[in-house]
């Protein structure tokens, strides 16, 4: 039996058969149809309680449909964890893909270069009302100088502190961040089962401000070319700051390296942290906690006593999809949706800051939990760099890994820097 | 197939799997191992037999390895596959990238050792627990057939869930049981692998004990009697007369463990939260999911998934080639 040389035969057959497949690339330029009615999908983020989300956003769309004749919106409300696998779904199929959609603004500059967002800077630039729209948000949603959706919902961090521990220690909610590091560690000596400042190794929103605060950058440049400065001098003082929060004198390394942002606003919630830094979207969770009615926020301090930590600036932007078939009609539901009066709403149904500074002045005049908050983004905030090597950067996790380096010693500040640079460099590098 | 009593088989020397065991006869004429003169009918016909096997083969297996071997030549990632950006041939540049980074073979390294020390506790712990369920009544027996089952039966990501609660620091029973406080299991790169090695073992072994079990009984029991007449003591017995004779079942459990074990992803996905305190206990396979589907980086990802069929191939081969040649010298 000469068996291997006809396998091998067959197995050259079946190569030759299948060369003709490659790899599967989706033809997702814009379809060139603007058909001014039919039905418009729509893809929102599911949030925890998102029925007042719903009311309105139903609203909405009610006044679009009325507005727009034999023309229907469907809205599905996908699940966050799994909005990458759905989102990179749709852009590889666009058949079935929405025609807007909600996504995470660090997003931004990844879903451009796979080429799913829609360029709307002229419909952009011609609404009225963007005008207002914060320069942060408006740098979320632009890329390369081209405006990619309009912004939704801002969110934005501060230090959330108990105020029955801080009366009992006769301690101040910090100043500063080396009063914050004091004041941390005077509550662990004073309470040993409280964390002083709950941090998190892989709380990467949570440790940027340490690094502006400190005058660094993650990296540094302009559109497509950035090159990493997270090595610089000064942001080796601020992730020297972050880092040193983990010890035994406050948040053990062993069980603080591990944890992400959530993690430590859970353990503040839980009542097992005097302080953490948490965003004005942690606020339901914090209520519904042990501490409720026990805490209070100030915005992060910065190095300069009083002064305010520059924040990331989190949120929401709300995109159209190359693939759509209804440019026009889709442009419109999106104004609508991230409109001053939309966004107003959805501030009172769901505690998301608007993206508009007049909009946000009146809410904070209504709701004084959110003025620590809207401080916060009236001293400035920063983003992180709208390359596309950003999202690669983020999923391979190449901040958490620095700082987890540090915090559990097996790298010296310098040299975990220097790697994560390397790294990011070279993202940056093969994004091009 | 027309059976040929005393062929000599001429030049055609046929490999044909020997039942490895007790029936082999010792001595007497060799040409009764050889094969029955094969088939020479029109030489298509076997082919049209093997045919929907062939096929769905193919479509299962060779398919899917011939696309991860293209896409790993390739620039691929999102942009490629949603059409932001033309897909581009690289040459072996995924490869070299691959192998230019060293915590590759760092986590390569880990892989390894790790999944030796899998493999080895598990068929450590599944062959001991075999012969134990000979030894022992019909009930503990039972319960013990029930435990594994239900070990084996539980989900990856449930067992691991599981594993990882009853070591947790704050809440888990491991830790008051011993007097360890708030000791964290998974902080320390050799205790969080320690910690998922006892999960993978815990889930794994099952199939090994059942399968050797069920081999230990179809052992005649008046070899075992033998050897107990003779004065063996059970690591004897279990050395030089049940090892050998399971032969044939511990090849295929050690090979499928190996296989198991190198591939290992839920467990240490889960417990060690995709990696482990700044990577590090990542495994290839989790190694290659970050690179392929949480970067997106498809062809990097397809890469390490090419390096990993040649080693786990190569382990294979080189295995059976191993027991073969000790095989015949028996």
């Amino acid at each position: 039996m000469k068996l291997a040389p006809r396998l091998a035969v067959l197995l050259a057959a079946a190569v030759v058969a299948a060369t003709a497949c490659a790899p599967q690339t989706s033809d997702n330029s814009s379809s060139g149809k603007d058909e001014k009615s039919g039905t418009l999908r729509v893809w929102l983020f599911q949030e925890v309680n998102n029925k007042p989300k719903e009311k309105v956003v139903d609203a909405v769309l009610a006044d679009f449909e009325k507005a727009h004749d034999d023309t229907k919106v469907t809205v599905e409300y996908i699940p966050v964890e799994t909005r990458a696998q759905r989102i990179k779904a749709a852009f590889n199929d666009p058949e079935s893909a929405p025609d807007v959609i909600e996504y995470g603004n660090t997003d931004t500059a990844g879903y451009v270069k796979d080429g799913g967002l829609a360029d709307i800077s002229g419909e952009f630039a011609a609404w009225d009302e963007a005008k207002d729209a914060d320069p942060t948000a408006r740098q979320s949603v632009t890329v390369d100088g081209k405006v990619y959706g309009a912004p939704y919902f801002v969110g934005v961090r501060a230090l959330y502190y108990r105020t029955d521990v801080f009366d009992e220690l006769g301690l101040e909610p910090p100043e500063s961040l080396a009063e914050l590091a004091s004041t941390a560690k005077k509550v662990h000596a004073a309470k040993p089962g409280l964390y002083g400042i709950a941090v998190g190794g892989a709380y990467t929103y949570g440790a940027m401000p340490f690094i502006w605060a400190n005058g660094g950058e993650l990296a540094t440049g302009k559109g497509g070319s950035y090159a990493a400065a997270i090595d610089s001098a000064a942001a080796r003082k601020g992730i020297e700051a972050y880092t040193s929060l983990f010890g035994d004198d406050n948040c053990p390394a062993a069980k603080c390296a591990g944890m992400g942002g959530n993690d430590t606003v859970t353990a503040f919630a839980s009542g097992k942290a005097a302080m953490a830094i948490g965003g004005d979207f942690s606020h339901q969770a914090v209520e519904a906690g042990e501490v409720k009615g026990k805490y209070a926020v100030v915005p992060l301090p910065g190095v300069e006593s009083g002064s305010i930590a520059p924040a990331f600036a989190g949120g929401n932007n709300i995109g159209v999809l190359k693939s759509t078939s209804h440019r026009t009609l889709a442009v419109d539901l999106m104004k609508r949706l991230a409109s001053k009066k939309a966004q107003g709403e959805l501030f009172d149904a769901m505690g998301f800051l608007p993206t508009f500074a007049d909009v946000r002045q009146q809410v904070a005049a209504k709701e004084p939990f959110v003025k620590p908050f809207v401080d916060t983004l009236a001293a400035g905030t920063k983003f992180v760099p709208a390359s596309p090597a950003w999202a690669t950067i983020d999923s391979s996790q190449v901040l958490p890994t620095m700082f987890q380096e540090v915090v559990s010693g097996k790298k010296n500040v310098a040299a975990a820097a220097g790697d994560a640079a390397r790294k990011m460099d070279d993202a940056f590098g093969s994004a091009g | 197939m027309s059976a040929s009593p005393s062929g000599t088989g001429g030049a055609v020397r046929a490999r044909v799997p020997v039942r490895r065991g007790l029936s082999r006869p010792r001595g007497g004429s060799r040409t009764s191992n050889r094969a029955p003169r094969p088939y020479r009918g029109s030489s298509s016909t076997p082919w049209l037999y093997l045919a929907p096997a062939l096929v769905v083969l193919g479509g299962l297996l060779v398919y899917p390895v011939y696309q991860l071997g293209l896409i790993s030549f390739l620039e691929y990632t999102q942009a490629q596959v949603s059409g932001g950006e033309p897909t581009t041939f690289q040459g072996f540049g995924n490869y070299a990238e691959l192998f230019g980074d060293g915590e590759f073979w760092r986590v390569l390294l880990a892989t390894v050792v790790f999944a030796a020390a899998c493999v080895v506790s598990t068929l450590a712990v599944g062959c001991a627990l075999a012969v134990l369920l000979t030894r022992v009544r019909a009930v503990p027996r039972l319960a013990l057939m029930l435990a594994g089952l239900g070990a084996w039966a539980t989900p990856a990501v449930t067992g691991s869930t599981v594993w990882l609660l009853l070591f947790d620091p704050d809440f888990g029973p491991v830790n008051r049981m011993l007097g360890l406080g708030d000791h964290s299991w998974t902080y320390g790169r050799y205790s969080a692998f320690l910690l998922v090695l006892l999960e993978v073992v815990w889930c794994s072994f099952p199939f090994v004990m059942v399968t050797v079990y069920a081999g230990i009984r179809a052992v005649p029991a008046e070899v075992l009697e033998a050897a107990a007449l003779d004065g063996a003591s059970q690591w004897r017995i279990w050395r030089s007369v049940l090892a050998p004779m399971l032969r044939p079942i511990l090849v295929v459990v050690t090979i499928q463990s190996v296989i198991w074990d190198f591939k290992v992803f839920t467990q240490i996905y889960v417990m060690t939260n995709g990696g482990g305190i700044a990577g590090q206990n990542l495994v290839l396979n989790v190694y290659a999911y970050q690179k392929a589907f949480a970067s997106s980086q498809y062809s990097l990802g397809s890469a390490i998934g090419v390096v990993m069929l040649l080693i786990l191939l190569a382990v294979t081969l080189v295995y059976l080639r191993l027991l073969r040649r000790q095989g015949e010298e028996l």
